[in-house]
């Protein structure tokens, strides 16, 4: 009988987009994934792991390319009665009225008038809207916007709840009202809703809502560990357990990977997805991880706190480090190796140089441009060259990321040129 | 709280009992309803093929030919917005006809519509016979044409750019197509379609006042209207009657303005995600009207639940299937059809080339390439010209906020106003003190559109973030170094929407601008509009073939050589966000 399928099951689930020249890049690798009644599931990941991809194909708006989804044993083939989403960038259309928002999915399915506006209003009332039935989405806050999002979610009584870094679009203290609140009706069975999955990018705030977390490593996308947060609510995040927990959540996403992240890098190709990560807000980190409190050494989960950094800006900080071999990572620390600490000593030009040296050696794109630049006669070559290199490797808009990326470090080490007019890369003025 | 235009929530019975602004709403309606009765059934009076229609210099005559000129422009209007949400919705959702559809646009868009005229209406009055009917929808059409491929290009765009997010909100809801439709991607086009329609409005007053004049193989077609009215004061060089005329024109824009775009732009405001700056504005009285009273009210809900109906109509199981379709599928098909499309377009070009070879000389072919060169010449400068008055009036209209905010209705409506009821002056003048028509009648061609222009710029102007401005006063920005690295720079992407739009419609208005009449007295300037110009009125198909051809390619190649690159330049480069 049906109480015996899962929830939500997921099996062996591939994605593979096409690039340009019919290359099918691989974004999922092999999923299995299952949810079970009364579960709140977190999904943690760098970006270009495909976190959000997979949680869209759970909700059968975008088809698996190998695998299979189902939903209380029916397959998933397109969005599936049962399974509400909330949007990262609230989705609302502005066009209609909170009442208007929160009716729209209820209409959809053929509620009738009395009924789809008695039931509107209570979803309203539920999550703290009431009063503001009449009011337009761009008369609102970013929180309350978001409540209007999850109550559109709730009126269709889902069983399953999709949740698309729901709170990242909002400030920190909006975010954790809105978090608690929902925790509360949740708790408290207020909604019909029996599991939950949601993506984010905050590492503390999953390990304070989910009762097990997923870690999805990048290139391609696949569930590197499960963590279970066998904690109790309302959960302290100054307590021990949760700090634990934290720490492995960090360690996890900072040293899996294959001993990747190690201080030596192991061969990249050119193709590598280099992390987005300026130059002046690596020199910044460096400086920071020399001076008091780290002395050259941090706990990355307090070292993100107190520099107010989120998962999505540091970590690539911490890859780039790690690939110039600045700093190596273990066990959930930053620690700055000898040549990062050259690097922090050293004067502006001096520093260009360790720079520049670092990026020559490490890096395989930026020797490859420099190389190629070496070997021409006018020492010129338009960008669009390597683009096309890139895009072997990756999307079209991540070779456009990287590509750019390289270039800014290679105009601050001085290794080569741009011109943004022309889009030509060049040896001028050295 | 007051009363909305979204889905009210008020108990019903009391919703059918008419308010105060009712009073003002119905008599608007039915005295609306009732005048286009009349015009209609005047349309589809008797008509005689080649018999002139009565037509008096009578001003007790005019309000009546207003409105049928304004009724022209209403079907005209109503034709486009068909047309758009038919053919920019087949090109979003089909990738096939994407292909195809997209390419025509762009070529449809370059046509000159006036030539367009006189090869139409014998096509319709064929399909008309004994009615003026025919003669009517020849002049509809080309109002049609002069509006439909702006709003189509809009509509597409827009569909084209429904945030993915919104997309997959629709899906999430289980939104069907025709729900996805009418509550998402139509809802979401309406700003910039709006604002377009507004555009195209003001270009089609140009083109009603020229198409109520129809020269067809030697005979003249006065349609009774404001266009024929001023073609007859002119061929009886009454200049009382044409100022009578002018002052009814401004009435009616007014009128235009004031009933249908300033609501409708306000309106339209609230299917932006974010409210525009001037949000706190007073809303327009007519809008007030319309939503204040019940009987739209009630219209609206009814238009609703008549929606409701017709997405119940459609049945599940279909809806589904189209579904399934769009999530992937290609095929051998595709690649057959693009050959199938690129033959089509091979042949279509090659019998163009030899209906005229058939007709005209190579001689006369290169010549009037030639005078495509005239004819460019004379836009080039002309835009120069007016861009050098322009620009710095825009500019120091721009950098005073409140009187921008006088100043842009104003503007708006000179580019609305039908620049062609003032050609007969030009000529009276150029006449008067023998002035040389080369190059005095070129200035015709940039009357109405050099507005855009200026309404871009003031616009542009108004739009950089005063903390720019005072970084430069700061700095001691000053003098020729301000406009060259300041203003020029900043307001650069609004200046070239402008001067695209000035130049398009200059190359169009050149067919009635290179050759203007007074009384029996006729001047013309060496061009391509005069060219085509004259094949129409005698009635020479090869040659207004050959007119329109070489008059699209120079549109065309300018297009994509010039105008494309500093579009693309503006939005990459000088972009202020």
């Amino acid at each position: 009988m049906a109480f015996a399928a899962p929830l939500l099951c997921a099996e062996t689930v591939s994605k593979t987009y096409k690039t340009p020249d019919h290359i099918g890049r691989l974004v999922l690798d092999r999923l299995d994934f299952t949810l079970e009644e009364g579960e709140i599931v977190g999904i943690l990941g760098q970006s270009g792991s495909g976190k959000s991809t997979f949680l869209r194909i759970l909700a059968g708006l975008v088809p698996p390319s190998e695998g299979r989804v189902s939903y209380r044993g029916a397959p998933v083939l397109a969005p599936v009665h049962g399974v509400a989403m909330v949007f990262q960038s609230f989705a609302l259309f502005p066009w209609l009225t909170v009442l208007g928002n929160v009716e729209l999915g209820l209409e959809a399915i053929g509620v009738a008038g009395g009924e789809r506006r008695r039931r509107a209003v209570e979803a309203i009332d539920l999550i703290g809207l009431d009063g503001f039935e009449s009011a337009y989405p761009k008369e609102l806050s970013g929180g309350m916007r978001q409540r209007v999002g999850f109550a559109r979610a709730l009126v269709v009584n889902p069983d399953i709840l999709l949740l698309d870094e729901p709170f990242s679009a909002l400030d920190v203290l909006t975010a954790e009202t809105l978090r608690n609140d929902l925790l509360d009706l949740w708790r408290e069975r207020r909604i019909p809703t029996k599991g939950i999955v949601f993506v984010s990018h905050n590492i503390e705030e999953a390990v304070e809502v989910a009762e097990r977390i997923l870690i999805f490593d990048s290139d391609p996308g696949r569930i590197r560990a499960e963590i279970p947060v066998p904690l109790t609510r309302p959960r302290s995040p100054e307590s021990a357990p949760f700090r634990h927990i934290v720490d492995q959540v960090y360690t996890l996403l900072t040293t899996g990977r294959g001993g990747r992240r190690g201080a030596k890098a192991e061969a990249i190709g050119i193709g590598y997805r280099l992390p987005d990560a300026g130059v002046q807000r690596l020199s910044g980190l460096i400086d920071t991880l020399l001076e008091a409190p780290y002395q050259g050494r941090a706990d990355l989960p307090q070292l993100a706190e107190s520099e107010n950094l989120s998962v999505d800006a540091l970590f690539p900080l911490i890859d780039t480090l790690q690939l110039l071999g600045f700093a190596h990572v273990s066990a959930g620390d930053i620690e700055l190796t000898a040549r990062g600490r050259d690097y922090a000593d050293a004067d502006i030009l001096a520093r260009k140089e360790i720079f520049a040296d670092s990026v020559l050696k490490q890096v395989p794109l930026a020797a490859h441009i420099r190389r190629v630049l070496d070997e021409r006669p006018g020492h010129r070559a338009p960008s669009a060259r390597f683009l096309r290199e890139l895009e072997d490797h990756l999307s079209e808009e991540e070779a456009r990321r990287v590509l750019d990326t390289v270039i800014g470090w290679g105009r601050h080490a001085e290794i080569f040129a741009y011109d943004y007019d022309s889009e030509v890369l060049s040896l001028e003025n050295f | 709280m007051e009363e909305r235009w979204g889905l009210p929530i008020r108990a019903w019975p009391k919703r059918w009992r008419p308010n105060r602004w009712d009073l003002l709403a119905l008599p608007l309606v039915f005295g609306f309803l009732a005048l286009v009765l009349w015009g209609g059934m005047k349309m589809g009076a008797h008509y005689e093929l080649w018999h002139p229609l009565p037509l008096s210099l009578s001003p007790s005559h005019l309000p009546g030919y207003a409105l049928r000129t304004v009724l022209r422009m209403a079907a005209a209007l109503l034709l486009s917005l068909g047309f758009s949400l038919f053919y920019a919705t087949l090109a979003a959702k089909s990738r096939q006809a994407e292909k195809l559809l997209i390419p025509l646009l762009d070529i449809l868009q370059s046509v000159p519509i006036l030539g367009f005229l006189s090869i139409t209406v014998t096509g319709f009055i064929a399909l008309f016979p004994g009615r003026l009917l025919g003669v009517e929808c020849a002049a509809i059409f080309a109002i049609f044409t002069s509006q439909a491929w702006n709003m189509t290009f809009s509509l597409y765009q827009s569909l084209r750019t429904v945030p993915a997010e919104l997309v997959e909100a629709a899906r999430m809801f289980h939104l069907s197509p025709w729900r996805r439709f009418w509550r998402l991607e139509v809802p979401h086009a309406i700003p910039s379609l709006v604002w377009n329609t507004m555009m195209s409005v003001s270009g089609g007053w140009f083109f009603v006042v020229a198409s109520e004049a129809i020269t067809v193989s030697g005979h003249q077609i006065l349609l009774p209207g404001i266009g024929s009215y001023i073609a007859l004061a002119i061929a009886r060089r009454d200049l009382e009657a044409i100022a009578e005329a002018v002052l009814v024109m401004l009435v009616v824009i007014l009128l235009y303005d004031q009933l249908l775009f300033r609501p409708l732009i306000a309106w339209s405001a609230r299917f932006q995600p974010e409210p525009p700056e001037e949000a706190g504005a007073l809303r327009p009285w007519f809008l007030l009207v319309l939503q204040r009273s019940r009987f739209f009210d009630l219209l609206q809900t009814g238009i609703l639940a008549l929606n409701r109906k017709l997405d119940a109509a459609i049945p599940r199981s279909r809806r589904q299937k189209e579904e399934r379709l769009a999530s992937g599928r290609k095929g051998g098909l595709e690649r057959l059809l693009d050959i199938a499309l690129v033959f089509a377009a091979a042949a279509a070009a090659l019998s163009i080339i030899l209906f005229i070879a058939k007709g005209v000389s190579a001689d006369e072919i290169g010549r009037v390439f030639l005078y495509g060169l005239f004819t460019t010449l004379r836009v080039f400068v002309l835009i120069a010209v007016a861009s050098l008055v322009w620009v710095p009036i825009g500019v120091a209209i721009g950098l005073r906020p409140r009187l921008a905010d006088k100043a842009q209705p104003v503007v708006q409506f000179l580019a609305a106003f039908p620049a062609n009821l003032f050609f007969p002056a030009a000529v009276a003048a150029i006449l008067e003190f023998h002035l040389n028509p080369q190059i005095w009648l070129s200035p015709l061609m940039i009357l109405g559109t050099q507005w855009y222009i200026l309404f871009n710029v003031i616009a542009g102007t108004a739009a950089v973030p005063l903390e720019l401005r005072l970084a430069a006063r700061n700095l001691g920005v000053r003098g020729f170094l301000w406009w060259r690295r300041i203003i020029l720079p900043a307001i650069f992407p609004a200046y070239v929407t402008g001067a695209v739009t000035a130049a398009g419609g200059s190359w169009n208005a050149s067919i009635v601008a290179e050759i203007v009449s007074w009384g029996h007295t006729t001047i013309s300037a060496s061009g391509l509009g005069a060219y085509i110009a004259r094949a129409t009125a005698v009635g020479d198909p090869p040659r207004i073939a050959l007119g329109i051809t070489v008059l699209c390619l120079y549109v065309l190649a300018f297009n994509r050589l010039l105008w494309r690159r500093l579009y693309d330049l503006a939005a990459e480069r000088l972009r202020l966000d």
